[in-house]
């Protein structure tokens, strides 16, 4: 119940996108069509489960047992960018359908700060690794949901008549706050 | 000469990283809840980028071109830390307002763009002013956007209270929505302002022809 919750808060709550500004950059940049904001939600949730196990372990087997709690932002990062060559080269040689699918979404996961965000937050918030799992998770979700979402109404933003100085980023930043308005209905949910 | 002033000012407008390019976006948002949130991130940031794009600079023939992009994180992310302490003891109080914001400068693809596009090639003395350029026009983006939100959402500007007493602060400007909303109509307006720009910039060049 309690992981249930934590799923949810994180999910649409404090949504890593649209609450907590994290991952804005990939939001804002591969949200034009439904079908390739599938395949960046999913390889980021991916990742983001990863990067909550890899970062819990490194965190409490290595950086804190030695003292070297102040190396955790190097540390982190370092994982992280490991990681996605990791899942690249994985899914290269195991999975090829999906890998051609999400080919080039992968190398940007590394700097989606939604990732380091993830991680540092769960250490400051002290989870515990089955905390930290769900929290990564519903990170994923959460990003994945909110891009498809924008990815929809941008999609039919195309047949919309916009004035002028509003095409472009303006308008979808625009939109953006729209659908973020809409999220802040959830607050105090839980 | 000219090199230098021209690498410097591409970064207040023309390939302004905010408004232009469009990168960098997530600390834009989140922490320009007011004027002095923004300043203070975009002088974190500034820092960092001029002291990377510096090193990376210094170091570009040493580190091999295969394994470039986790070696310009590593030199990233010692600044990143180093900041974060010296803000940890400096200004207690902005340094909890930015949060999780100043290790997550790591990931600010302002950074580790300039150190690939720029740093990585050219020399020390055109990095520093590249990375200055971009840093300032990085600064006067944020501070405009939390100067301006600030200002409708609480009335206030740098923690003063300007308005007048009967003005009803506009809440929903310091909250999420009112980020996106804001930075929108800002690139809505710069688009008008380039447009004038650039019809007169064709005018005269239409009268100096006749």
């Amino acid at each position: 119940m309690e992981y249930l919750l934590l799923f949810i808060a994180t999910v649409v709550v404090n949504n890593f996108v649209l609450v907590q500004f994290l991952g804005c950059c990939p939001f804002l940049g591969v949200s034009r069509q439904v079908s390739t904001s599938i395949g960046m939600g999913i390889a980021t949730t991916f990742v983001m489960v990863m990067a909550a196990l890899a970062s819990w372990l490194i965190q409490h087997f290595i950086l804190v047992p030695l003292g070297l709690e102040y190396l955790q932002t190097l540390a982190f990062i370092l994982v992280i960018a490991a990681l996605v060559q990791l899942v690249e080269m994985f899914l290269h040689k195991s999975i090829p359908g999906l890998y051609r699918a999400m080919g080039i979404f992968l190398p940007l996961i590394t700097t989606n700060c939604a990732v380091l965000g993830l991680a540092i937050n769960a250490v400051l918030r002290d989870y515990n690794l089955g905390e930290s799992l769900v929290y990564g998770f519903g990170a994923g979700v959460g990003f994945t949901l909110a891009l498809i979402l924008m990815a929809g109404m941008r999609e039919e933003l195309q047949f919309a008549d916009i004035p002028k100085p509003l095409q472009g980023q303006a308008i979808a930043l625009i939109l953006a706050g729209l659908l973020s308005l809409a999220f802040s209905g959830f607050a105090g949910m839980i | 000469m000219s090199k230098i002033i021209k690498d410097f000012i591409r970064g207040l407008w023309e390939e302004h990283p905010t408004f232009r390019i469009m990168i960098g976006m997530c600390p834009t948002l989140a922490v320009t809840t007011s004027a002095i949130n923004g300043l203070g991130m975009a002088v974190a940031t500034t820092f960092v980028l001029i002291c990377s794009s510096v090193l990376i600079s210094i170091l570009k023939k040493v580190i091999p071109g295969g394994v470039r992009i986790p070696a310009y994180v590593i030199v990233i992310a010692t600044f990143v830390t180093t900041v974060d302490y010296i803000m940890q003891a400096y200004t207690p109080d902005l340094h909890a307002a930015l949060g999780v914001f100043i290790p997550l400068i790591v990931v600010n693809c302002i950074i580790l763009g300039r150190a690939e596009a720029y740093a990585s090639k050219m020399p020390v003395y055109l990095s520093a002013f590249d990375a200055l350029g971009m840093g300032l026009g990085f600064t006067w983006g944020l501070t405009l956007i939390g100067s301006i939100r600030e200002l409708l959402g609480s009335g206030s500007i740098f923690g003063m209270t300007i308005a007048p007493a009967g003005f009803t602060p506009i809440k929903i400007l310091t909250s999420p929505p009112g980020a996106f909303i804001t930075l929108g109509v800002l690139l809505a307006l710069m688009n008008i302002v380039n447009d004038k720009l650039a019809k007169r910039a064709e005018a005269r060049q239409q009268e100096t022809a006749n």
